[in-house]
């Protein structure tokens, strides 16, 4: 803590750094204090502007995104030398939303085709579990980007169980199998978590690090100690019995309703329980945190382990659900979709909901894509507009200029003390 | 095995890596270079006050990009006009995110990490989107590699200087002048005025705003020129050691230049060191199995899976990161945006 | 009466800010040679004007002029070069580099193209240093000085500059009374050698005792400008405020019951490991208010830490109502009817992002009625909150505002109203005041008294030695992690206990004369 003359002190120059002196009187509160009045507030406005207001910067961002994506796709047959055609973004977009929800009129009457809905739902259930995993981590100021590595573990684990289970009763080999790949998860989430609190060391290098890690000792494993016999290349075996249960259309499986089942649970435990204050307090004010008697390690720890469980869960009904089997490059691009999906959703899970059947959509439907613009525009254009979507989250100054927003409020705004704010205080301890 | 034979062959660890280390050097040296490259981007910035994680994402776009020239100036230009060229357009690829990320970390003051993330991502996307689109289907490949410099084998012969030569001297323009570069950046940041006021604007922004020092100017010249840097570092795995682009080959070095950062408690002959030893651990799985130890020692070295040797960079990171090798602390300031704030 | 100009002169000088007018129409003169005092409260608009005097900001109307000339000040290079000088309330010193580092940053003395030349600067201020009576080291790292040592190299700062108009904005907040007459001392040798000095302060006495002529300003305007030997404390007192003012709360009588907190030879390590709280001794009883005054860094952050559990100590017994306390968690310390008022309402005392009935039941939140289990009860937590912000007189608009919203006074208001309500056997106050409105200050110091009359224990910890010496049934001072000295309140005088705040029992052995103890008897 700084008194009022401990000037040389860290933390005294790190708040003067960031303009929140909470020391000096600045003008406006002292003109408050003298009357002793707030600022007024904005008046509350009714539901729909409320929800335009926290929406509008997403929703805007994700147009922008678009559009500028249809740009690149008229650039690039130009500059390689296949002309100019100027209906390729419409193809294009077309083919995305044909492959990802399909024709209405097509879902209804005789032999109705909800295949590329169900296919949307079956994308999105792993990117609403990861979104989840990392906004919540959000809420506690902390940055997961090991999702990816925490999806890996669920999912081995998931497979490696479901395998031994293949022939036991489904009600008991579903169950079990997603618990080891959500428990795999939730260790695997827990190791940078511990370290975060107890070292400070940052989570965002280590869980990077631990992505790495994974990907390269599962590989091991699989091929030196669980790899199925019989096959043409190391994978795990048949999870027979283990299958999620599909529940309607061709493939929509159980995990499709864990997901939303999780985006409820998650939201309740944010909003309405003490564990739920305890995340957001320790990611909105640590100081205040310890001052309430909660343990920030504790809770960081906490946060990160239950992170890591919905990653793992997203990886295990991935294989449980769709792949049936663990191999090598199976998690692609589960990692970056999960922080886009997260940052959209401004890390609120009816938010991260939404965002996650938006990317389900576009996973979906990024390969009919590719192929009815006859490779004119591949998959990749997909991960670009992704980044692009970033960028105007982060940036939302560039959304409010092009579209004159005021109101709208910001990506990261409020909840969470920027993520960023922790790095300076590494090996501080 | 039993613990008496713990010593004997902790001595003959040693005397592996006597025998191994000189020969293997340049190749150390080749792998620390980017990773060197990258750490000297993350000094600059960090100690200017800005985040930085997006090393790794400019790493990767500057080695297309510098890849892309040679792929397309190769007929035009020849050889090694066209790589030399494809080094400026690394560089300037560099420059350019780092114009990107200096932007939305000094004036928008976007969340730092966030900033990086998109440059990561980003780099991702547009590489493999433009590969997909330009590289593969031409069924060509590049322009190859620049050419290396070679020393006399006599100089070889001295006992360990020697060694040091051949590493920091048979080899590309790049990875020779790396050590120039810390020795120079490592002079200038204790030494010289810019250096004083670098420091100044990363520990205490406030303070040396009031004594008239250009707080944003002085921060985006540092991160862009840092980032050029980095750009220079994806160059050079493509142009120098690669000669050809795989669609993610920066493999995490760009994360490794990081931790190499803290751990030579953002110094540039620190970061050089720890890039070093990173680089070190990178070699081991080839040299494992190139150069098996003898007896129980090589017995044992070769039982351990190629992706046990290969994750080492990786867990070692961790540990630097956990401190396990002493505190080190950031600048005061660093990731905190500075606002001129009008103050009662 | 000379001919030359004055060496300053501010026309008109007004400012805005959204919602406010912070300077507003300011006419100031200042002549050469001459001590110039800025009084005012906290936000009344001096810091304001000399922020615009420096060149951080511009001001929306008026000029400037220096030595009669019309002066364009932009940035801090313009004020500087203009020879005005200023030495910040917060150090504009960066901890990690030493004092000729800073001293010469932005003009940095240069031996090879862009090389610094640390030996040449290192020279030049050992020399400036000594002119001036300093003994500073221009070799040492800054976070290695004592803050009064950090204020001098600001000063040395301005003057290697070149300044001729020193401007020194609320000096003394962070001195001893020692310190203070020291560095009089200086501004009275500067001023003979022709330096020009514009006093910020808030300080009556102070103002009183250095300064040629005093302006006042209130709520951004000039309410007057006197001269020393012909006004009063009362008199500034009442420009500063805008009317009348009691300068003394009245205390009335304590009547102290039973011991509550009994502190045992405690031990404290800071966050670096160093021992910050060395062997402390006191007993608190129920019913009477226990003041430690000191300047701040000698401890008292971690006893205090250590009292309500924030912080672990390394030996020592902490005891409440008898029973052994030591050691244990906020939490539990809570369980026992202590309440802590944090020195630092922005990093302990709010969630500024959470709404005001959140922040109201902040330290309560897991227990009932607020939570059952782990689900929480909202409409609990509203009904605390309609009670609680009328009864302590938070003004806002609803108790679902966010608490950055509010103002300072009001933000306070909050946290007492939180740890005020309810049974208190023991109640902590760590700079309970800072930087609020004198409403605010009014009312919180009636709330504590109100406390102990009710029959709580009450430790008061505060750097502002008036409101100590105000409030205290007890004086203690603490210097260098121990309590040195014990007074009640009759016996306690200001120039004592600014001794023992300044030089530990070194001033014991002055023979200052009444009896002195360490431990209450």
């Amino acid at each position: 803590m700084s008194g009022a003359g401990d000037t040389g002190s860290r933390n005294d120059v790190r708040a003067q750094a960031g303009g929140t002196d909470p020391l000096a009187a600045t003008a406006p509160a002292a003109a408050q204090d003298r009357d002793n009045r707030s600022r007024p507030p904005s008046g509350r406005p009714n539901a729909l502007a409320r929800l335009w207001r926290t929406s509008a910067l997403p929703v805007l961002s994700i147009l922008f995104a678009l559009a500028i994506g249809a740009i690149l796709m008229l650039i690039s047959p130009v500059v390689t030398g296949k002309g100019f055609q100027p209906t390729l973004p419409i193809t294009a977009y077309g083919a995305l939303v044909e492959g990802s929800i399909g024709h209405p009129g097509t879902w209804f009457g005789e032999g109705g085709n909800f295949n590329a809905l169900a296919n949307t739902l079956v994308q999105a259930a792993p990117l609403i579990l990861g979104g989840l995993a990392v906004g919540l981590a959000f809420k506690a100021g902390l940055f997961n980007i090991g999702v990816a590595g925490q999806f890996l573990m669920g999912a081995f684990f998931a497979a490696v169980v479901g395998a031994r289970l293949a022939q036991v009763d489904t009600n008991f080999a579903v169950p079990i199998a997603l618990l080891a790949g959500a428990l795999a998860g939730a260790a695997y989430g827990f190791i940078p978590g511990f370290l975060k609190g107890r070292t400070g060391a940052h989570e965002v290098v280590t869980t990077i690090m631990l992505n790495s890690i994974a990907a390269l000792i599962l590989a091991w494993a699989l091929s030196d100690l669980v790899a199925a016999t019989g096959f043409s290349f190391p994978r795990t075996g048949d999870i027979g019995n283990s299958r999620l249960p599909v529940l309607f259309g061709r493939n929509v499986h159980l995990g499709v309703l864990l997901a939303f089942i999780a985006v409820f649970v998650i939201r309740f435990l944010l909003n309405r329980t003490t564990l739920g204050f305890e995340i957001r307090t320790v990611g909105a004010n640590p100081n205040a945190a310890r001052y309430a008697g909660i343990r920030p390690l504790l809770i960081v720890a906490l946060t990160m382990s239950i992170s890591g469980l919905l990653g793992g869960l997203a990886g295990a009904v991935q294989i449980l659900g769709v792949q049936g089997f663990y191999a090598v490059g199976i998690s692609a691009n589960v990692g970056f979709d999960a922080i886009t999906v997260a940052l959209l959703g401004r890390s609120n899970p009816l938010g991260i909901m939404a965002a996650g059947l938006l990317f389900g959509a576009f996973r979906a439907g990024q390969g009919l894509m590719q192929i009815n613009t006859n490779l004119l525009v591949p998959v990749e254009v997909i991960d670009v507009i992704q980044a692009l979507i970033i960028l105007f989250l982060a940036a939302d100054i560039i959304i409010r200029r092009v579209f004159r927003l005021r109101a709208a409020k910001g990506a990261l705004e409020g909840e969470v003390r920027t993520v960023t704010q922790s790095w300076g205080e590494q090996g501080a301890r | 095995m039993d613990i008496t034979q713990i010593p004997a062959l902790f001595v003959a660890l040693l005397g592996y890596i006597a025998d191994v280390l000189p020969g293997s050097l340049p190749q150390i040296l080749l792998n620390t270079t980017p990773i060197a490259l990258g750490a000297l981007c993350g000094v600059l910035c960090e100690r200017s006050g800005v985040v930085n994680i997006g090393i790794e994402g400019i790493m990767l776009m500057a080695a297309f990009f510098a890849y892309l020239t040679g792929f397309l100036l190769l007929e035009s230009l020849g050889a090694v006009p066209a790589l030399a060229l494809g080094v400026v357009v690394g560089i300037l690829v560099g420059v350019l995110a780092g114009s990107v990320h200096a932007w939305l970390s000094i004036t928008v003051r976007a969340d730092q990490i966030i900033a990086g993330v998109f440059l990561n991502v980003l780099a991702v996307g547009l590489t493999a989107y433009l590969n997909r689109l330009i590289i593969t289907p031409s069924g060509r490949s590049g322009a190859g590699q620049l050419p290396k410099f070679r020393l006399p084998n006599e100089i070889g012969d001295i006992p360990i200087l020697g060694s040091i030569l051949e590493m920091f001297l048979n080899q590309g323009p790049i990875a020779m002048t790396v050590i120039l570069f810390v020795i120079g950046l490592q002079i200038l940041l204790f030494r010289s005025r810019w250096g004083l006021r670098t420091r100044s604007v990363g520990e205490h922004p406030k303070a040396a705003d009031t004594v008239g020092i250009d707080v944003i100017r002085l921060r985006y010249r540092n991160v862009i020129v840092g980032c050029a840097l980095a750009g220079l570092a994806g160059a050079f795995l493509t142009v120098e050691v690669n000669g050809v682009f795989q669609p993610g080959m920066t493999n995490g070095r760009g994360f490794i230049a990081l931790a190499a950062v803290i751990f030579g408690r953002w110094t540039p002959i620190g970061a050089f060191l720890g890039a070093l030893l990173f680089g070190a651990a990178l070699h081991l799985p080839i040299l494992v199995s190139v150069r098996r130890p003898e007896g129980d020692l090589g017995a044992i070295m070769s039982s351990i899976p190629t992706e046990f040797y290969a994750a080492v960079p990786y867990v070692l990171t961790i540990i630097v990161l956990a401190g396990v090798v002493g505190r080190s602390i950031p600048p005061a300031a660093v990731g905190i945006p500075y606002e001129k704030e009008a103050r009662a | 009466m000379t001919e030359t100009p004055p060496i300053l002169e501010m026309r008109g000088i007004t400012k805005r800010f959204p919602g406010t007018v912070a300077n507003d129409g300011i006419d100031l003169d200042v002549r050469s040679g001459e001590v110039h005092a800025l009084l005012g409260e906290n936000g009344a608009g001096k810091s304001t004007l000399m922020n615009i005097l420096y060149g951080l900001i511009g001001p929306d109307e008026g000029e400037i002029l220096v030595d009669g000339q019309r002066a364009v000040i932009r940035d801090p290079t313009d004020a500087i070069r203009r020879g005005i000088g200023m030495v910040h309330q917060h150090f504009m010193l960066v901890p990690v580099l030493t004092v000729a580092e800073n001293v010469i940053l932005g003009q940095e003395t240069v031996g090879l193209p862009g090389m610094l030349d640390l030996r040449e600067a290192e020279t030049r201020i050992a020399a400036l240093a000594d002119q001036l009576g300093f003994e500073i080291d221009p070799r040492v790292r800054i976070d290695q000085l004592s803050v009064g040592h950090q204020q001098r190299v600001e000063i040395l700062k301005a003057l290697y500059r070149g300044a001729r108009l020193l401007v020194l904005d609320e000096p003394t907040a962070v001195l001893t009374p020692q310190e203070t007459e020291e560095i009089f001392g200086v501004l009275r040798r500067l001023k003979g050698e022709g330096t020009s000095i514009v006093f910020i302060s808030h300080k009556l006495d102070e103002v009183l005792a250095i300064a040629d002529r005093v302006t006042v300003i209130r709520r951004g305007k000039v309410v007057g400008t006197r001269i020393p030997a012909e006004t009063s404390e009362r008199e500034l007192a009442e420009l500063m405020v805008g009317r009348a003012v009691s300068l003394v709360v009245d205390r009335g009588q304590s009547h102290p019951g039973d011991v509550v907190l009994s502190v045992e030879g405690l031990h404290v390590k800071d966050d670096r490991g160093n021992e910050s709280v060395a062997g402390v001794d006191l007993e608190i009883r129920g019913g009477e208010i226990l003041g430690i005054a000191g300047v701040a860094g000698n401890g008292q952050d971690e006893l205090v830490e250590a009292l309500v559990g924030l912080r672990k100590p390394s030996t020592g017994r902490v005891r409440l109502a008898g029973k052994d306390c030591t050691g244990k968690s906020t939490r539990d310390m809570r369980a026992r009817d202590i309440a802590y008022v944090p020195g630092d309402r922005h990093r302990f005392g709010l969630v500024l992002t959470y709404p005001i009935d959140d922040n109201l039941i902040l330290t309560a939140y897991h227990e009932a009625p607020y939570a059952r289990g782990f689900l929480r009860n909202d409409r609990a937590i509203g009904e605390t909150a309609k009670e609680l912000i009328p009864q302590f007189d938070i003004r806002t608009p609803s108790a679902a505002t966010r608490a950055s919203a509010l103002s300072g006074g009001n933000q306070q208001k909050v946290v007492v109203a939180r740890e005020f309500s309810g049974v208190i056997s023991l109640l902590v106050l760590d700079q309970p005041t800072r930087g609020l409105d004198v409403g605010s200050i009014e009312f919180i110091h009636k709330q504590v008294i109100a406390k102990r009359d009710a029959g709580a224990a009450v430790l008061l910890v505060s750097a502002e030695l008036d409101e100590v010496l105000e409030l205290s049934d007890r004086v203690a001072v603490m210097y260098r992690g121990r309590l040195v000295a014990t007074y009640d309140a009759e016996e306690a005088e200001r120039e004592r206990i600014g001794l023992l705040m300044a030089r530990g029992e070194a001033a014991l052995q002055d023979g200052a004369g009444a009896p002195v103890g360490v431990a209450d008897p």
